[in-house]
């Protein structure tokens, strides 16, 4: 039962990352038509348009979430992938922690990123 | 509770990487795993340079080291992976939750199967991506 309930989630990693990743991809490759979200200058990367997304609380909060999504989405699918592979035991659980071990660390540093860019940018924004 | 009964995967890699004689939806489905890695090796690196904003670097502005052609090239595989991976993915769900395969019958000569039902969705998942990926490749070759 505990496979149904990590595949559950897994789908519903999918959705979440779906609108998020969704709305990351459509600011980021047709900036054109998401302007409102990086108004100034051209290019939607460029610092000024992402410190003035990290200014944005609701940005901090999604891109943890995205993060949070995306890892946990990302890495089950690899592990599903190389459970198939019907590998011994002890393999299986190895690949399991590693995997969970890398994700954290990933999530850990994401995380960390966001918010300090998310102060960084309040405290430029202020002056 | 006993445990799942474990059968051993004699085709290994091969067995998911090769279609066969299987429908077109099985080659979506290996097309959906090579997407999904490489997003995930993508998403993985992603998220150590963009975490460097936090120290003042970017990587990728203007006169940066990932500022060049290879890398804009890069970013729009990543997005093509994206609008594939995504738009099959939906459709992945649906049929998973028991949408779009018709509902079932008995198993009477000359046998129907359930692809073809589903086939539709298929089909307009992948006009979906590629509207997806029209409106990024604009954007690319705009810049």
């Amino acid at each position: 039962m505990k496979g149904t309930k990590y595949w559950t989630w897994h789908m519903a990693a999918g959705l979440v990352l779906l609108f998020l990743l969704g709305l990351h991809m459509l600011i980021m490759h047709t900036g054109g038509f998401a302007r409102w979200f990086a108004p100034h200058g051209d290019a939607a990367d460029s610092p000024v348009n992402s410190l003035f997304r990290d200014s944005k609380l609701f940005f901090t909060v999604t891109y943890v979430l995205m993060l949070v999504a995306a890892l946990y989405h990302g890495f089950y699918g690899l592990r599903t992938m190389l459970l198939e592979l019907t590998l011994k035991p002890v393999t299986e659980k190895t690949i399991t922690v590693v995997l969970l071990i890398v994700g954290l660390g990933l999530c850990g540093l994401g995380t960390w990123a966001a918010l300090t860019a998310h102060a960084i940018a309040l405290a430029g924004a202020r002056g | 509770m006993g445990e799942a009964r474990r059968f051993e995967n004699r085709l290994g890699l091969g067995g998911w990487l090769g279609g066969g004689r299987w429908g077109v939806e099985r080659y979506a489905y290996i097309l959906h795993r090579i997407t999904g890695l490489g997003i995930l090796l993508y998403f993985v690196l992603h998220i150590v340079v963009t975490s460097l904003r936090a120290k003042g670097i970017y990587l990728w502005a203007e006169n940066g080291p990932l500022h060049n052609t290879l890398s804009k090239a890069g970013e729009f595989l990543v997005f093509a992976a994206f609008a594939y991976h995504a738009s099959n993915g939906i459709r992945l769900i649906l049929v998973e939750l028991g949408f779009a395969v018709g509902k079932p019958i008995d198993p009477v000569y000359p046998y129907q199967s359930s692809l073809n039902v589903q086939r539709p969705l298929l089909i307009a998942m992948m006009i979906l991506a590629l509207i997806f990926l029209a409106a990024g490749g604009y954007t690319a070759l705009a810049k």
